[in-house]
């Protein structure tokens, strides 16, 4: 076994973290079986209803229970979760069921995505070539972090493992297109960030006052529709999220 | 009728806090809510109800406020100067606020996040299902001169009283346990950081506490240490790119990239959010079966609060200097001279 394979090997992992935390980890890097992995597993621990569990959330590549240690022992829930790994390959478990896909009106470059030109050249294509590259087919909300509904989508063709910036960008907007790292996040609320902001959208992924306050959830997936700037600003005017049509995944 | 609490002037970052947001960090939003969860305690063990009522956090100075009918306050956390009309107020006590009387609250003597609790609690409209405050996602604002705020007119259960609470303000040491990353940072590195003294930076504020240690070792990472993001928890300490720890408190983000060297134990919480500027804190790394027992200890402990309190016997408002010396005499903490 050469030394990746045994690392590999290693995954699925169970460790503590801090007092209340138990993760489950299906791997350390960017990987669409990890990813789908972790969206199915947290789904079934969810469907379990285990003892003492408080929390149950999902990362790229892991997913992580909040416990309270003083009602259910570590060790015993530390073997709940080793059986139900084990019932099957969790690699190849189908996405959980109840996904939604939105479709997304975008507008890339210009003014609305001040650095697309710099992400297209160091993805080494052409803007007409970037942008159908990015709107080729769905992408999955890999993880939602940081921010309320901020999702992380993935994931992207080689050329687009382009990395952070050391330098920030001071703030980009609500509904902000950020690239980087084959991942493309839409920023929920305003914000610094020192990934590459190529384009822009109507959409407001939270809002307390809404029902749905969420707009989206970790496995859902948005597919991204080029649109003028004109067409975009019209549709921002005039549509609730944005102009972004929403279906059922099957 | 209405009871309404009035804002007449107020500190720059005074918020309503409960005890935050519970089952949303899948969905990017931590848990708000208090900074100091054994304050939240104090104050409910002293008006005798709940512990997730809403009461005012008060960061460094309070302000000025009235009710529309009389009720009863308690005041925990970092001690303010208080008053009512002139009358001064100790503190971890309760005090009958008559309707329409000033209370002025502030500067804060020692510590950092003062609460100002009411008889059946704030009553801001609830958000996602809670009461509180969480800056960081848009979930309320800081309040303002001018605002009212609703507040349950029920009646305090418990007459007036006080508690005897050690001084979480003046650091010592805080008690952490490893996380998934520890490992990362080396067996030597975990020594040196655990044989630092740190102190607050006031830079700090609800997302985090952010340490400084001007004479101790640089704890910048030889190599980057970036790490596929991952879900943050509330005490979590992230190393960032220039070597500053910074404890992630109530309004961190969900995840982060940046590895974390060890997460303070829940229990050790309040004392970081009230490290006063100067204070200095040591870390020392226990094992999670240690962690347990002290925890079931610091339960145990909040539940027995209320017992702790101690009756006045005689209405305050006959006796202006009653509470302020009971203060001053009452440091013997934990006992129940009943």
């Amino acid at each position: 076994m050469n030394a990746q394979a045994a690392k590999e090997a290693s995954f699925p992992e169970i460790c503590q973290t801090g007092y209340a935390g138990l993760a489950v980890r299906f791997g350390d890097h960017l990987n669409e079986a990890g990813n789908r992995a972790s969206l199915a597993f947290a789904s079934e621990v969810i469907g379990a209803d285990l003892d003492g569990v408080l929390e149950v959330s999902t990362a790229l590549q892991s997913v992580l229970l909040r416990y309270d240690p003083l009602l259910v022992s570590p060790d015993l829930l530390r073997a709940t979760l080793a059986t139900l790994l084990a019932q099957r390959d969790w690699y190849a478990a189908p996405l959980p069921e109840g996904r939604v896909l939105w479709e997304v009106p975008a507008c890339f470059g210009g003014g609305y995505g001040p650095q697309f030109e710099k992400a297209c050249s160091l993805s080494g294509v052409s803007g007409a070539k970037a942008v159908a590259e990015l709107c080729a087919k769905p992408l999955r909300v890999q993880a939602i972090g940081f921010a309320p509904s901020q999702p992380y989508l993935g994931e992207l063709p080689p050329n687009w493992d382009i990395p952070r910036q050391a330098r920030l960008n001071p703030q980009v907007p609500k509904g902000a297109l950020v690239v980087a790292i084959r991942q493309i996040v839409l920023f929920s609320v305003p914000s610094p960030t020192g990934w590459l902001h190529i384009g822009q959208t109507g959409l407001s992924l939270f809002d307390p006052a809404r029902d749905p306050a969420f707009m989206l959830r970790a496995g859902d997936e948005i597919a991204l529709r080029p649109v003028s700037g004109a067409e975009l600003e019209a549709i921002c005017a005039s549509e609730p999220f944005g102009g972004a049509v929403r279906r059922t995944l099957p | 009728m209405t009871a309404t609490f009035a804002l007449h002037q107020t500190g720059p970052a005074v918020t309503v806090q409960d005890l935050g947001w519970d089952g949303y960090v899948a969905q990017g939003i931590s848990r708000g809510g208090a900074m100091d969860i054994l304050a939240m305690a104090e104050g409910a063990a002293l008006l005798g109800q709940s512990s997730n009522l809403a009461a005012l956090e008060m960061p460094g100075f309070g302000g000025v406020f009235s009710t529309s009918c009389n009720c009863v306050i308690a005041l925990t956390g970092a001690e303010m100067r208080a008053d009512i009309e002139g009358r001064v107020l100790g503190w971890n006590a309760t005090h009958a606020l008559p309707a329409g009387a000033k209370l002025r609250i502030g500067p804060v003597i020692r510590g950092v996040y003062g609460y100002l609790h009411i008889s059946g609690g704030f009553e801001p409209p609830l958000l996602l299902g809670a009461r509180g405050t969480h800056l960081a996602a848009g979930l309320r604002a800081p309040l303002a001169a001018g605002d009212t705020l609703p507040f349950g007119a029920v009646q305090a259960q418990r007459g007036q009283g006080s508690l005897a609470v050690a001084d979480r303000s003046a650091g010592g040491v805080i008690r952490i346990l490893p996380t998934l990353q520890s490992d990362m940072f080396g067996a030597d590195f975990l020594v040196a950081f655990q044989n630092t003294g740190f102190t607050r930076d006031p830079r700090s504020n609800r997302m985090g506490v952010r340490l400084s240690a001007p004479d101790g070792p640089n704890f910048a990472p030889e190599a980057a240490r970036n790490i596929l993001s991952d879900i943050v928890m509330e005490g979590d300490i992230q190393i960032t790119g220039d070597g500053t720890p910074y404890v992630l408190m109530a309004e961190s983000q969900t995840t982060g990239g940046y590895p974390r060297i060890a997460q303070v134990l829940p229990c050790d919480l309040p004392r970081l959010a009230q490290l006063s500027g100067g204070a200095e804190i040591r870390f020392q790394m226990i094992s999670h079966s240690e962690a347990i027992e002290i925890e079931r200890a610091a339960q145990a402990a909040r539940a027995g609060l209320a017992a702790l309190c101690k009756p006045v016997v005689r209405d305050p408002r006959e006796a202006d200097d009653l509470l302020a010396m009971q203060l001053i005499s009452g440091v013997t903490a934990g006992e129940d001279e009943r």
